[in-house]
């Protein structure tokens, strides 16, 4: 498949008084068109960040992403782009959403000339033409009365209607790339259902790729092509859907998949709780990052960092429990199904 | 919406009966009465002539309802210390004056304390940032009669390129304004920084960035618009503050404003032309307030819409 | 490097040790020492703060310095420029400016203080009742400080100095205080009802805290920095209504003096003794001044969500 994002060793730190946080630590995936990557992990390990390093939305000088660092879209180093061809990428090739609706649209615009702001920008369309491609992305976004949403400011609207404006903006432009900073976090949890289902309806429709940053496991279950999951700034384990909910190698992702209720059965199981808290991401962390809070922790656990193991063309994990003088365990979350 | 104004009409109708009545009866509190110092001397039939002149011979609550009646036809009485000159007259006489001056300091600070507010936000931390901030910092520490006399010394009596004071030609204006307008300059080159680099800071620059706007179309489209709303509620408190300059300025400066007279009537214990001045300020700021509200109201869609929902 | 000849003994299972999950590398930092560290990388602010000290200094010890009594007049040294005997210079009247000076420093940073904290306290109590309370109390007292806010501050304070005829002290700073504290009620509900509606006081209430130590644990010290901001404001702005209200004669009366007196006083023979009118100024200037950037400093050091 054509890879159309690709990005290489990204580390992105940020300056603080305390000294250098390493939000990211090396992280290195890639993205095939019209396919969706998920990034799972807890807040603060790093996936936001990575995702807006994507459209280099983090601003120095208290953001800093390292030299060695490569993002690329379609071969070109995004980086590395002057400002121009990064404003034309910005929108047009690569385009977000974000978490928050309320506070992502601007209050004193209508969200008509929000979406039309790009389409004359990338487009290079008169106002008149663009009205009728935002009112086209309107009804997209299944936006009812679409014409009159047009002149309607965000507070008029409700928190799901927002985030369709938020998707219809993205959209505008038919970009190759979407990322969702996860976008159903601050949306009730049947409104959070209807935006994943239009989420996936566009993109069969537009083949449009997607990344998607979110903390909910069963968000991705049935949306997502391939799950990475993060962990204090790196992946732990990838792979696919299937790979990571049924063949799972790393203890992490146990620990991820045994705290997702259960609605099937009918137990009085106590859901799985993982002790303790990431680490604090101005250590040096030359170790395993999760050997704090392993069950499995092993004293090399604590000295080296593992490589990733390769299991299949798409599964992989770094874990010392895959070295081959490690002693066979059974996941805890096989245990209990 | 036209339930709002109508209350927010019907408080300041409240208030300026309730501002009416409080000057009123803290004036008729005065020790003794306002007429004495002037009626000592005169004899016995004059000073009740005089008395009867200005209604102080009646019941103090039936001095009250004569006052408010003619407070209501735009009667404010006459003036103790010039006897014959009707206070409303003198009113309506300076305040244009006043006006002049107030009006084009006011337009002059909000130019130049919006745009040096930008270039501040802009340049933050940078050098243009600091030298507006030393800008508006003098003109937050530095009294208004303070900077009035240094100004004078300097182009007046040194150079000599303008009058000391006086009135009616332009050249009269430059140094007043100059001094009524520091106040609305590092008022608003304060605000508006704040106000932007908190605009700055929200997500929707954010989304803006993401759809590949460049900065400066972010700045014009996305953020000024937000940052420079929220202004307008300050207008208010500016236009208070240029009139209670317009006092001093005025007495330095002599020029025939109503600042002038509220405060030559202050000294001489002229009660009548007090209070109506009072009055009259009072009312002024009062309508000013609800306007500067209004206006706002009417332009923020979060505002002008809650109501629609 | 190669990893396949690690020592068996290293892939042993230990799992995890309690007290290390949880661990925090961060050096704990409380509130306050958060607060001056974002405090001294304000140079400004810090060299407010050393100013405002070195002037307090001089206000309380200046007029014992100059060896003069601030109110001895000297009629055969009058209006001298400043030499080695009078480091200000005298005043028309023969009196020494360097004492004036100190002495109307005493008398406008009083004014200022006192000021400053009686509509603050005021405003506490006004402020706090109204979110206190809710509901229909809430909503008339509000009403009534937006009647009273309406009414600019200055009109008030010059009627009221008009009618009380006295001009003592203590009638100057009841008249400014009079309406003064509304914009500090105004400012303290606010902020308490933010925080009453605040998760962790909801999370506090459910929990069954008393209210008295929600009010004293989660209120009060975060109204406070508030009011800590309010008052660094408030005290300039006193200062510099009194000024203003001495140089339109209704001020601190003589012999008794304050800065504002002294500039007003000054400001007719500016031309020819501008010393007289530079020393009162730049001392109302550098107050206000060293304030105003305390105050700013002070602002974003309390302001947690910029806590980084």
């Amino acid at each position: 498949m054509e890879k159309i994002l690709e990005v290489k060793d990204l580390r992105v730190s940020f300056n603080t008084y305390a000294g250098e946080v390493k939000a990211v630590r090396g992280v290195s995936f890639d993205l095939a068109k019209g396919e969706t990557l998920a990034f799972v992990g807890e807040s603060g390990c790093g996936k936001s960040v990575t995702a807006k390093s994507i459209m280099r939305l983090l601003q120095p000088p208290f953001v800093d992403i390292k030299e060695t660092s490569q993002v690329l879209f379609n071969g070109e180093d995004v980086l590395k782009m002057d400002k121009k061809r990064l404003r034309n990428y910005r929108g047009n090739d690569v385009s977000m959403i974000f978490q928050d609706p309320m506070t992502s649209l601007n209050p004193t615009m209508t969200c008509g000339k929000q979406i039309m702001e790009s389409l004359i920008l990338h487009k290079n369309i008169s106002k008149a033409e663009a009205r009728e491609e935002a009112i086209k992305t309107l009804k997209l976004v299944k936006i009812p009365d679409a014409e009159k949403r047009m002149d309607e400011y965000p507070h008029q609207l409700s928190g799901g209607m927002r985030q369709r404006i938020m998707i219809a903006i993205a959209l505008a432009c038919s970009p190759s790339v979407l990322i969702a900073d996860e976008p159903t976090t601050a949306l009730d949890v049947t409104i959070q259902a209807q935006i994943i289902d239009l989420l996936r309806e566009l993109r069969d429709e537009l083949n449009t790729a997607i990344i998607l940053v979110t903390h909910d496991l069963g968000v991705v279950a049935n949306f997502a092509d391939r799950i990475q999951v993060m962990y204090a700034g790196q992946v732990l384990e990838r792979g696919t859907v299937d790979e990571i909910f049924y063949e799972a190698k790393h203890p992490y992702t146990w620990a991820l998949l045994s705290s997702v209720p259960k609605l099937a059965k009918y137990n009085k199981q106590e859901l799985y709780t993982l002790k303790g808290t990431p680490p604090d991401l101005i250590l040096p962390l030359e170790h395993c990052p999760f050997a704090a809070r392993c069950e499995f922790c092993m004293p090399i656990c604590k000295e080296r960092m593992p490589e990733e193991t390769v299991l299949s063309d798409t599964h992989k994990v770094s874990c010392w429990l895959q070295h081959p003088n490690a002693p066979k365990v059974k996941s805890f979350y096989e245990r209990e199904v | 919406m036209a339930k709002y104004i109508l209350k927010r009409v019907a408080y300041m109708l409240l208030t300026l009966f309730l501002a009416a009545t409080v000057t009123f009866f803290m004036m008729r509190s005065i020790p003794g009465d306002p007429l004495a110092s002037m009626a000592r001397k005169l004899p016995d039939q004059t000073k009740a002539n005089f008395y009867a002149k200005y209604g102080l011979d009646k019941p103090l609550f039936e001095q009250y309802t004569i006052y408010m009646k003619g407070l209501i036809r735009g009667d404010l009485g006459e003036s103790i210390v010039y006897p014959g000159r009707p206070v409303a007259q003198t009113i309506l006489e300076t305040s244009p004056i006043s006006g002049l001056t107030g009006g084009i300091a006011l337009t002059i600070g909000l130019v130049l304390g919006i745009g040096l507010g930008i270039i501040s936000a802009l340049y933050k931390n940078k050098l243009p940032d600091y030298i507006v901030t030393f800008i508006a910092i003098l003109g937050i520490t530095i009294p208004v009669f303070v900077m009035a006399s240094l100004l004078q010394y300097l182009f007046s009596v040194k150079l000599g390129w303008l009058p000391t004071s006086g009135w009616g030609e332009p050249k009269h204006l430059v140094i007043p304004v100059i001094c009524l307008t520091f106040g609305t300059i590092a008022t608003y080159a304060r605000y508006i920084k704040s106000s932007m680099l908190d605009v700055l800071n929200q997500d929707y620059i954010m989304t803006a960035r993401a759809k590949g706007l460049s900065e400066s179309q972010i700045i014009s489209r996305h953020v000024m618009r937000n940052s420079l709303l929220p202004a307008i509620t300050i207008l208010a408190g500016r236009i208070v503050g240029i009139f209670t300059g317009a006092f001093v300025i005025e007495k330095m400066f002599s020029i025939p404003g109503i600042g002038f007279y509220y405060i030559s009537s202050i000294n001489s214990n002229d009660y009548s032309m007090t209070m109506g001045t009072t009055i009259f300020y009072a009312a002024l700021f009062i309508v000013m307030q609800l306007v500067v509200d209004l206006v706002y109201t009417l332009v923020d869609p979060r505002i002008r819409l809650s109501d629609n929902k | 490097m190669s990893t396949e000849n690690i020592s068996k003994d290293k892939f042993v299972i230990v799992g995890v040790e309690e007290n290390e999950a949880d661990k925090i590398a961060r050096p704990h930092i409380s509130y306050l020492q958060d607060v001056w560290r974002r405090f001294k990388e304000n140079k400004l602010a810090l060299f407010a703060l050393i100013l405002l000290i070195v002037l307090v200094f001089l206000v309380a010890f200046g007029p014992a310095i100059s060896g003069y009594e601030f109110e001895q007049v000297d009629k055969a040294a009058r209006n001298q420029f400043p030499s080695s005997t009078h480091w200000f210079g005298t005043d028309k009247l023969g009196r020494d400016l360097f004492a004036r000076v100190w002495q109307g420093g005493r008398v406008s940073m009083m004014i200022g203080l006192v000021g400053a904290c009686v509509t603050s306290v005021a405003g506490c109590l006004y402020g706090g009742v109204s979110a206190y309370f809710g509901g229909i109390v809430d909503d008339v007292m509000m009403r009534i400080v937006e009647i009273i806010i309406s009414i600019p501050y200055l009109i008030v304070v010059i009627l009221l100095s008009v009618v009380m005829q006295s001009k003592s002290l203590f009638t100057l700073i009841f008249a400014m205080t009079i309406t003064g504290w509304c914009g500090t009620a105004r400012l303290v509900r606010g902020q308490m009802l933010q925080l009453k509606s605040q998760e962790y006081v909801l999370a506090a209430q459910t929990l069954g805290v008393s209210p008295w130590k929600i009010i004293t644990r989660h209120m009060l010290p975060n109204t406070l920095s508030v009011v800590i901001v309010s008052i660094t404001f408030d005290i300039p702005g006193y200062i510099f209504s009194e000024a203003f209200l001495s140089y339109i004669g209704l001020g601190v009366q003589s012999p008794n003096t304050s800065w504002g007196a002294l500039a007003a006083s000054a400001q007719a023979n500016f031309t020819f003794y501008p010393f007289q009118l530079f020393f009162p100024a730049i001392m109302i200037a550098l107050t206000m001044l060293s304030f105003t950037l305390l105050g700013d400093g002070l602002r974003d050091a309390l302001d947690p969500r910029l806590r980084k």
